[in-house]
């Protein structure tokens, strides 16, 4: 009895986060839109598409994706709850994009054109998809050398800090120091000394990473108990064997916080980079898209940076995950 | 007689702080055979664990020597095996890489890590070589840790109190797998402990210590064989006696240390 109850609540669960969607793209479908907004189709990937289509198309993929969801999520009680748990958001979410369509763009009810409707942020996308596509890429190209070269420099930096009294006498306070200053200040510096602006904002992304990778690395290689090398040394470990095998997966955990941290760091780097002088980029793309009051467009790059964004986090929690997979369950 | 594997000549360690100076270690002599079992017992803060660590080679005497098979202590070394008296696991090694450790910090693991299965089977904890430290009770961990010492094949293992923070039931097992592991390696040990008991269920021979600054003021030797009976008639004499003796050896009656 009680299992059958929870299941036909689990069914009304997905039925209801499928119904906000279906029900914005029925109202795009249905009402018809007031006179003076024309969307013209372009060409996508080889189809001919107007905004609204390709708008409702989303809508239509978003519902099955969480169809699947729910069918897969069906077979584990856990995520069987977490689904459940999610329902109310995602149907009002549903429910958000069905009036934003309405007021933005059937209505025409918020100012214009600062607040587009979803279809009119649709347009960037079906218009100049290579276009936001070659910019993400850029973005992602500085993204991921900037923060690389950040986080190997930040942990060398921390474990020599930690490690050596010597280093930490005389980095230390230079870290500190650098470590309060916005990585952007260094803009023109950095124009001037790196041979082009591409490895300019991937400079300034590093420098952003690196003094809190640094700073978090050194601290958990310092925090390390004594009485865990004196294990390493009774053993038979030398000092290489104490650093690598014993400093280092103690500082883990505190490494991992400097990434995920300075990641947030990174992001923001990139972006202000971007917007001050970079030939592409999605803050490129946004000045750009500004100077023609094409708000539509900087909505377009703001959607695509959150999503990068969610994935790079997510990407890095994974990791994060399977690296200190040995922490799961300790409570602190 | 043959020379003894260990034996400490005249071991004074004195902390110096900016005021005070203690003197924890006084004329420290000892002389331990291949194969002994010794347990040092004493109260807390006479100094058990200082003489531990200097045979251990993690810490040095002001004056006197300690000789490992007539050959002076100066560091660290896999042949002075180390039990620590907890939070000495790696809790980012499952067991099975906690035990072997050693193999790796000695880089012989490839020749030798087909031993690692033979330890886990000695210390009963199949089915738990790929659980992380957190995950084990104390008294697994304390087996992990005389585990991981004993691959690397000591001459002597010394052990800091490893039952101190077990309950009675896992101390008596354990102490069950220590006389076992002793049997079959043959391997000196020197456990340091408040538990007479558990001294007197052990050693060979028992080094009572008095505090401030810590010396030795008796050694005792115990011929019983194993297993022994904790209420046969000569054990609970033996026991009898070395309480009165604790008792006088300590001036601060501490209930702690009476049991
Ligand atoms: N690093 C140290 N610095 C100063 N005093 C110490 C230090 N280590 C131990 N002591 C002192 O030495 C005495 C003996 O300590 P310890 O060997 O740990 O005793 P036990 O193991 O018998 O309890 C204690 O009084 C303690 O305060
Ligand atoms: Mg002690």
């Amino acid at each position: 009895m009680k299992s059958e109850k929870k299941n036909g609540t689990y069914f009304l669960s997905v039925l209801m986060t499928i119904l906000g969607f279906l029900l914005a793209a029925f109202l795009n479908a249905a009402v018809p839109q007031k006179a003076d907004v024309v969307f013209k189709p372009h060409e996508i990937f080889g189809i001919t598409t107007d905004s609204n289509t390709a708008y409702r198309f989303v809508l239509v993929l978003l519902s099955l994706y969480y169809l699947i969801l729910g069918i897969v999520s069906a077979r584990s009680e856990e995520k069987k709850n977490k689904y459940i748990h999610a329902t109310k958001f995602r149907f009002v979410m549903g429910l958000l994009l069905f009036l934003w369509d309405l007021l933005g763009t059937k209505l025409q009810a918020l100012p214009q054109p600062f607040f587009p409707g979803p279809a009119g942020i649709m347009e960037a996308f079906v218009a100049e998809s290579d276009y936001i596509l070659e910019n993400t890429l850029y973005s992602l190209r500085l993204y991921i050398c900037g923060f690389f070269i950040g986080v190997v420099t930040g942990i060398l930096t921390g474990i020599l800090v930690g490690w050596f009294p010597k280093v930490r006498y005389w980095l230390s306070p230079i870290m500190n120091v650098l470590g309060v200053i916005p990585a952007v200040a260094w803009m023109p510096f950095a124009l001037t000394i790196m041979p082009n602006p591409f490895s300019a904002a991937v400079f300034l992304i590093a420098v952003s990473v690196w003094g809190l990778v640094a700073t978090l690395t050194a601290t958990g290689v310092q925090s390390t108990p004594k009485t865990q090398f004196e294990a390493g040394r009774v053993l038979g470990g030398n000092e290489r064997y104490l650093v690598f095998h014993v400093a280092i997966p103690h500082a883990l955990p505190q490494i991992f916080t400097g990434i995920t941290t300075s990641n947030g760091y990174a992001f923001t780097t990139l972006v202000m980079a971007e917007m001050m002088g970079q030939p592409g980029g999605l803050g490129y793309y946004i000045n750009a898209s500004k100077v023609w009051s094409a708000y539509y467009k900087v909505f377009a790059a703001i959607i695509v940076m959150a999503i990068l964004f969610s994935v790079i986090t997510h990407l890095i929690e994974l990791l994060q995950k399977r690296v200190l997979r040995w922490q799961e369950g300790v409570v602190k | 007689m043959s020379e003894p594997l260990l034996k400490i000549e005249n071991v004074n360690r004195i902390y110096e702080d900016k005021e005070t100076t203690t003197q924890v270690l006084h004329d420290i002599n000892l002389e331990v055979r291949r194969g002994e079992f010794i347990s040092i017992i004493g109260s807390s803060g006479c100094g058990k664990t200082t003489l531990l660590r200097l045979i251990a080679g993690l810490d040095r005497p002001q004056s006197g020597t300690l000789f490992l098979e007539g050959e002076k202590i100066t560091g660290t070394s896999p042949k002075r095996g180390y039990v620590f008296q907890q939070g000495g696991l790696f809790e980012w090694l499952t067991v099975e890489q906690n035990i072997a450790a050693g193999l790796k910090a000695r880089h012989i693991y490839r020749e030798k890590k087909h031993r690692i299965p033979e330890f886990i089977e000695m210390i009963g904890l199949q089915g738990f070589e790929k659980v992380y430290p957190h995950q084990i009770s104390g008294g697994m961990a304390q087996r992990v840790a005389i585990a991981r010492t004993l691959i690397n094949d000591p001459e002597l293992i010394l052990l800091d109190e490893p039952m101190g923070a077990l309950d009675n039931f896992t101390r008596a097992d354990l102490q069950d797998k220590i006389l076992e592991i002793r049997k079959k390696h043959n391997t000196t040990m020197i456990l340091v402990t408040h538990d007479i008991d558990e001294a007197l269920y052990l050693s060979d021979r028992i080094v009572i210590m008095t505090p401030r600054p810590g010396c030795i003021r008796e050694v005792i030797d115990v011929d019983m064989y194993h297993p022994r009976n904790r209420n046969g008639h000569d054990y609970v004499h033996l026991r009898k006696k070395l309480l009165e003796k604790f008792h006088m050896a300590s001036e601060v009656k501490d209930p702690e240390y009476m049991i």
